[in-house]
């Protein structure tokens, strides 16, 4: 469906900086598969804004090739770019750029009213569209709203109806979301994850939020200075991060450096400062590798008391904090010289400088190499 | 796949045609007018005043500086613009602080008063001081200050000008820290207050600190608009032979024979100094947007109660209003009821007659400088308007190379006084025989597009920064073109601010007279050179006959844009 190969796009720097090129997108593929929607998520500054503005035909960029549906929209060795209004995707801004000078209706009914002359809907199809995008939004009773009349989730919705109604390929949707509050916010995710499954829309979504992105993708690419890190469904990114960046940027992780001390079939013995981990791993190491264990903080567990034995993946530790968090309790516990996060079931909730046990349950480590 | 090949071939052709397009043919257009307006009249003013039969020479300066008495007049100069800058400062400063920050009553009159420099031309805000201060028969000094036991203020003498020219610049400093204040979170005070800080301490520690960069630019704008001023210098300077700049230019055209090498050599140096006091002010602004306190939220400051200095307070605030719109505009109507001009008595008082105002609609100077006054006021507003919109998207909107120097070259102008752009298009229009526009509407109507030029794309910018870019790109996303989009999005929206921009150039071009003065030729006079003509034949009836109605039709106009919702004035400086 779309198609990006090798897209870069540099900007020139600021007096501040060191003279030169900045490389705001560096080189990156994608391919995003009809119906599915992809995410690209990552800081602020990493490029997944102009990635999605150079698909849109917004920002021209220095190399590349970009297909959307067969057509090439930009390729720098041809020579082709295609205008962004003869591009027919659509679009949702983060402001949601409402045309406040115009209803609801008129709003919507815009991007037909600009196609060219033989493609222009007649009067009565137009009406007909217009409605039937409203509809899928439930915008259809305030049609004759004057659009600066509506609240946010309503602009929100409005602008999602004037992006759909030229039904376009292509819905490219760029922090949709980040402009409302928590609340709505939580309500909106799931509306649009259910209008993109249930009309079949292929979409690119931009967003830092991390939540949203493994909430409503399909596939989530994870960027950082314009490369992408890691592509992957939404659990597999979690669970298996392929970079230090990516297991801290999604979630919440406790890093420990170690040594890969012996390989046991796809397990690996890691030493560690303050003990030895056995790591299970689908990536190949070998013995005397600098690695990164990642641990997830809800896969580890606490339990008072003192180390029993020679248990594996379980350390002796000290609780420093707790805080309670709702749904769950947050400890601290110091282990040797660092200190560790286990986030717990609400149930445990164990007071500052007691004795625990702490335990590593095998779903909550990654192993990474170490140096990045 | 065919389609896509077909695309590539029609994309190629298309690269030539895109150049030749007529979006950027308009673009060229304006660009070319912007640099003409810019550019000429300063170039042919350089060029004559330093080059002398194809040499470089500063004979001009030496002539003009050996014969003018410098030092004396660069002292007055500098006297009367720094003087007046301090007390519009000072009671600009505090009428904003009380207006934005505290709870003082009567802040419609302050708004009121804020556009003084508007409705009221300085050429009769200073005759109608006159009439107060006269030394001899001042109104008020004879029921007054003498009577209060002090000697009679002289209003021909420094402290006059700078009395009259500080009253008439207070509002613009006003509306340059009103914007300030409100823009500064109100927290960082309340902090203050927190802290222990009483009022007073809060003021002087924490508020004028952080309004440090708006009042900087404020003194620069306001020494160069008094450096600038003619209508001060020329109506109360010279009966005293209190000589400035502009009224040394002024007096250089006008002797019995113009000697345009010395108002040139004096016109460059008082654009230098303009043109210096603007580079700094530029320069601090760049730099004060750093550290600025503006973070885009709506505050909404809690007025602070003034307690016991509520009173002195509105008393600051009356007399204001009184001093800057009440006096000036009573004595004009005073002075227009009278079949010749004097002070006040019982009989006069008693004996008004309305005979001036019809009498000033049978006079011919009269009625061919209202026409001329429509023309060139709607003309130049409604092209200002034009090419500033377009250049404005040009500087806002585009990446097109080159860009920055369209912005600047529309800010140009701002630099050159009002006399000195005269002095340069007399320099240009009585050379350049091939075009024959000197006494005619034309060469006026180009000195006004030149002087309007910056507030024109002050007004296009800032309203088309109001238009975010997104809602011209989801037009383009939508499958709209260039000229779709310009026309369906960008027009539209910039409807409020181009009309407001349209009628604040309309009403300031009613009050120009330092470029009208030395380019009108008679039969093409405009009503501020009528009532300046007037003043000097001694007419002063009918001329404030004319003042209010002039006023009057100011105030509609002002009103109008007011109810359009435009914040006119506010970008006045």
């Amino acid at each position: 469906m779309l198609d990006v190969q090798n897209l870069v796009k540099t900007f020139a720097g600021s007096k501040g900086e060191k003279r030169g090129r900045v490389h705001a997108v560096d080189g990156i593929s994608l391919h995003v598969e009809e119906g599915e929607l992809f995410t690209l998520l990552g800081p602020s500054g990493c490029g997944k804004t102009t990635t999605l503005r150079c698909i849109a035909g917004l920002e021209t960029p220095d190399d590349g090739v970009i297909t959307v549906a067969g057509r090439t929209l930009f390729s720098h060795a041809d020579r082709i770019r295609v205008p962004a209004n003869e591009r027919g995707l659509g679009m949702v801004f983060q402001s949601y750029a409402i045309w406040p000078h115009m209803n609801v209706q008129a709003n919507v009914a815009f991007p037909l009213q600009v196609m060219p002359r033989g493609k222009r809907p007649s009067r009565s199809q137009l009406k007909e569209r217009v409605e039937r995008a409203l509809t899928v939004v439930k915008l259809d009773q305030l049609a004759s709203r004057q659009a600066t009349d509506l609240s946010g989730g309503q602009q929100q919705r409005l602008a999602l109806a004037r992006a759909l109604v030229m039904e376009p390929p292509l819905l490219l949707l760029d922090e949709p979301l980040s402009n409302l509050d928590a609340k709505l916010r939580d309500d909106m995710r799931f509306e649009l994850k259910r209008l993109q499954r249930e009309l079949g829309i292929t979409g690119v979504y931009v967003t830092h939020d991390q939540v949203e992105a493994l909430a409503m993708s399909n596939v989530v690419a994870v960027m950082r200075d314009g490369k992408v890190e890691q592509v992957g469904r939404p659990r597999d990114v979690y669970e298996k991060p392929s970079s230090r960046f990516v297991a801290d940027f999604i979630g919440t992780s406790n890093f420990i450096d170690g040594t890969v001390e012996a390989a046991e079939g796809s397990s690996y013995r890691v030493r560690t400062d303050d003990g030895v981990l056995v790591v299970p791993s689908d990536a190949t190491f070998h013995v005397g590798d600098k690695v990164v264990v990642a641990a997830r903080p809800e896969h580890i567990e606490l339990t008072t008391g003192a180390t029993n034995g020679n248990l594996p993946n379980a350390w002796h530790g000290r609780v420093a904090v707790r805080s309670f968090l709702g749904e769950v309790v947050d400890h601290v516990v110091s282990v040797g010289s660092r200190e560790l996060r286990a986030r717990c079931n609400s149930k445990v909730s164990i007071p500052p400088d007691t004795d625990v046990t702490v335990r590593f349950h095998e779903e909550a480590f990654s192993l990474i190499p170490a140096g990045d | 796949m065919v389609a896509v090949a077909e695309r590539s071939v029609h994309a190629r052709g298309d690269a030539l045609r895109r150049l030749l397009s007529a979006r950027n043919l308009i673009v060229l257009v304006v660009a070319i007018a912007i640099a003409y307006l810019a550019l000429v009249p300063i170039g042919f003013l350089l060029w004559q005043t330093f080059v002398r039969g194809g040499h470089f020479t500063v004979s001009a300066f030496r002539d003009a500086y050996g014969t003018v008495g410098l030092g004396t007049m660069l002292l007055n100069s500098f006297v009367f613009s720094f003087g007046s800058t301090i007390l519009a400062l000072v009671v600009g400063t505090a009428l904003a602080y009380l207006l934005v920050r505290t709870d003082v009553p009567g802040k419609a009159l302050m708004y009121a008063a804020s556009v003084v420099p508007l409705i009221i031309p300085g050429i009769l805000h200073s005759i109608s001081w006159t009439f107060l201060l006269d030394p001899h028969n001042g109104i008020a000094n004879t029921y007054f200050i003498q009577k209060l036991g002090f000697h009679a203020f002289n209003v021909y003498s420094l402290p006059g000008m700078i009395f009259i020219e500080g009253v008439h610049l207070a509002p613009l400093v006003f509306l340059l820290m009103v914007a300030s204040f409100r823009s500064m979170d109100p927290s960082l005070e309340e902090s203050a207050i927190m802290s222990g800080a009483p009022m007073w301490r809060v003021f002087f520690r924490v508020t004028l600190p952080l309004a440090k960069p708006a009042l900087y630019a404020a003194i620069l704008i306001m020494v160069v608009r008094g450096l600038e001023s003619f209508e001060v210098p020329a109506v109360i300077g010279l009966r005293n032979h209190i000589w400035v700049f502009t009224s040394r230019i002024y007096d250089a055209l006008h002797a019995l024979s113009p000697d345009y090498a010395t108002a040139g050599a004096l016109a460059v140096t008082l654009l230098a100094l303009t043109s210096f006091g603007v580079w700094w002010q530029s320069r601090l602004a760049r730099r004060a947007r750093s550290f600025q306190t503006v973070t885009g939220k709506g505050f909404r400051p809690r007025p602070m109660p003034l307690g016991k200095w509520k009173w002195p307070a509105v008393a600051f605030v009356l007399a204001y209003f009184f001093i800057s719109i009440v006096l000036p505009l009573l004595t004009l109507g005073y002075a227009s009821t009278q079949p010749y001009y004097s002070p006040p008595t019982h009989y006069t008082l008693t004996h008004l007659s309305g005979a001036n105002y019809p009498a000033v609609f049978h006079d011919p100077l009269f009625q061919h400088a209202v026409k001329n006054s429509l023309i060139l006021g709607i003309g130049s507003a409604t092209t200002v308007m034009l090419i500033c919109a377009i250049a404005g998207w040009v500087v806002v909107r585009t990446n097109l190379p080159g860009r920055w120097l369209i912005d600047n070259l529309a800010f140009t102008p701002l630099v050159i006084p009002g006399l000195v752009l005269g002095v340069a298009m007399l320099d240009v229009y009585l050379r350049l025989k091939w075009l024959p526009i000197y006494g005619t509407l034309w060469i006026l109507f180009i000195a006004y597009l030149t002087r309007y030029m910056p507030y024109g794309m002050r007004y296009a910018v800032t309203s088309m920064f109001q238009i975010g870019k997104e809602l011209e790109e989801s037009a383009q996303m939508s499958g709209a073109g260039w000229f779709q989009s310009f026309r369906r999005i960008v027009l539209p929206l910039l409807v409020p601010g181009f009309v407001a921009g349209w009628i604040y150039i309309f009403v300031v071009s009613f009050r120009e007279l330092g470029s009208s003065v030395l380019l009108y030729s008679p039969g093409k006079e405009v009503l501020s050179i009528a009532i300046w003509q007037q003043w000097q034949d001694g007419l002063l009836p009918q001329l404030s006959a004319l003042g209010v109605m002039l006023v009057g039709f100011l105030v509609v106009m002002v009103a109008i844009a007011y109810k359009l919702g435009a914040r006119i004035g506010v970008r006045e400086a």
